[in-house]
């Protein structure tokens, strides 16, 4: 049982696509993942599309896979019309919190592969009802790393929202490393990291007094997350 | 005689500079990097930052950008005094929005510059006040110096007025704020090069922070000893937080600090803090009226003419 960042064993795991239940079942804090198979990116204006306005994830897409990427890749369309991605890295996925439910409901997604995670709040009541998981990316910005294991532009949908937001279809070849960061009991991996690092923060502070001005603000305690 | 920069050289050479900005990494961070992943003791964050270097070959050697977040490309340029370009400033300023454009389809890099309200994107890093070119000057020179920096980051950046009366342990209490802010989780693609500057107006102190950040080599010093220390000290403070890369419970936050002073209202004591991430993009180079181009790792924006004080 994984208790403290400690307990983490970074277990090497290969998942191929669609990611079956059984696998995302296994998979524990920490491990880390390799992607075969393929993946799409959908970050803001594809959720807009899917979660707020009720347009359908492409039937090819939702039939290929169910993991989604929250980024969008260094690409161009070249003259002749075919797409050339140099690199891929992750977006930050909390600010897709409010979506995750609906989306999950309207994408099939089980896999979501991005940048620092969500809360175990937002695991427990968005990711768990669907038997969801969370990957983050390492590092963050292995952009080269991760552009290499691409081998091809499958498909690209919807690109009128623009090279960055628009819906790319990966195919990939042991993609990653990417971390286990929420699991499927709704634990996450950063939030082992700041109980430790909460840990230190008064003596951090201390003989820092507070500021002669405050500031309005949604938190005052450092213990607290901003995401 | 005299003789002009010509323009299409700065047009080549600004093309180029994108290039090696993107792809790769300024050997001085990527040595304060090293250094911090093996001061780490926390297994995952250093696994991290041995993945990061590996990245920073793969990026190198295949000419890849290291991050697919371009974050904001944008250009600093010092002209020596007696620099004359050809065409004039109107010029340069337009050979510098068709060498973003060119790179941006070539490389490629992801075009990341969107209308903020109708997120309109021209697929070319180019709209309104994009590219921004910032301008300084250099007594008895006849070259431009060109820098571009791709400035990643809606994390890891603060701006705060303080008073004189919060003095440096305020100063140190906004660090570790904005640090523990964005550290955790890594939001700010830590270890980084903290960029703080104080005083000026509001924009100064936030336009100093920035350029600290990413304008100064890792290693350098301010020449003001008492700056100086300082910087050690915050990033002595910085490390003893207890964050490490990607927010895993560690030292590694802090590559350098970058402290930089400006006069400011008798009254008041602002602060800007910017973090340059882990993918730290910038690239220089100097473009002599003779064709000479020499590229260099150190953009030495921050010279004594730059930081001047008394009146000549």
């Amino acid at each position: 049982m994984i208790e403290r960042l400690d307990d983490v064993r970074m277990d090497e795991v290969r998942l191929t696509t669609p990611v079956a239940d059984a696998d995302l079942a296994r998979l524990k804090l920490g491990d880390v993942v390799y992607l075969d198979g393929a993946l799409y990116t959908a970050r803001e204006s594809v959720y807009r599309r899917v979660v707020d306005e009720s347009v359908d994830l492409p039937a090819s897409v939702r039939a290929l896979t169910n993991v989604n990427f929250h980024c969008s890749p260094a690409a161009t369309v070249r003259p002749d019309g075919t797409y050339a991605v140099e690199a891929v890295t992750a977006t930050a996925s909390f600010r897709f919190g409010k979506s995750m439910s609906r989306w999950f409901e309207r994408s099939g997604a089980k896999v979501i592969v991005g940048k620092a995670g969500l809360t175990e709040l937002a695991y427990r009541e968005w990711f768990m009802p669907h038997g969801a998981v969370y990957l983050t990316t390492v590092g963050y910005g292995l952009g080269a790393a991760y552009g290499r294991c691409i081998k091809r532009v499958l498909d690209v949908h919807w690109l009128e929202l623009g090279i960055a937001q628009a819906l790319w279809v990966l195919e990939v070849e042991k993609l990653g490393p990417f971390l286990v960061e929420g699991d499927r009991q709704g634990r996450s991996l950063f939030a082992l990291a700041n109980r430790e690092i909460n840990l230190r923060l008064d003596e951090v502070y201390r003989g820092l007094a507070p500021f002669s001005m405050g500031r309005f603000g949604e938190t005052t305690s450092r213990k607290d997350e901003v995401v | 005689m005299t003789r002009l920069i010509s323009i299409k050289l700065i047009e080549d050479t600004a093309r180029e500079l994108m290039a090696r900005a993107a792809i790769d990494i300024p050997a001085d961070y990527r040595e304060g990097v090293r250094q911090a992943r093996d001061r780490e003791q926390n297994r995952i964050a250093r696994f991290v930052l041995t993945e990061m270097d590996r990245n920073w070959d793969i990026a190198t050697a295949e000419r890849r950008p290291m991050c697919a977040d371009t974050g904001l490309p944008r250009y600093y340029v010092r002209a020596g005094n007696e620099a004359l370009v050809e065409g004039g400033f109107v010029a340069l300023e337009r050979a510098l929005r068709r060498a973003t454009a060119d790179a941006t389809a070539a490389i490629p890099l992801r075009p990341n510059r969107v209308h903020p309200l109708t997120r309109v994107d021209h697929d070319n890093n180019v709209g309104v006040h994009a590219p921004e070119v910032t301008y300084a000057f250099e007594p008895g020179g006849d070259w431009l110096d060109i820098t571009t920096v791709h400035k990643g980051g809606l994390f890891g950046s603060d701006y705060r007025m303080l008073f004189p009366a919060d003095g440096v342990a305020g100063i140190k209490r906004f660090f570790v704020d904005t640090l523990v802010q964005f550290g955790k989780r890594g939001l700010a693609c830590q270890p980084a090069i903290v960029g703080l500057g104080i005083g000026g107006s509001k924009d100064t102190c936030v336009r100093l922070g920035k350029e600290a950040a990413c304008l100064r080599a890792v290693g350098s010093r301010n020449p003001d000893p008492a700056i100086a220390a300082l910087e050690d000290e915050l990033t002595a403070l910085g490390n003893y937080i207890g964050i490490g890369a990607m927010g895993f419970a560690g030292t590694s936050l802090v590559v350098a600090t970058h402290v930089e002073v400006a006069f400011s209202h008798t009254g008041g004591m602002p602060v800007g803090l910017h973090s340059f991430c882990l993918s730290s993009r910038r690239a220089t180079a100097r473009i002599h009226p003779d064709g000479r181009v020499e590229f260099r790792a150190d953009p030495m924006w921050f010279t004594d003419y730059y930081r001047r004080e008394g009146v000549e």
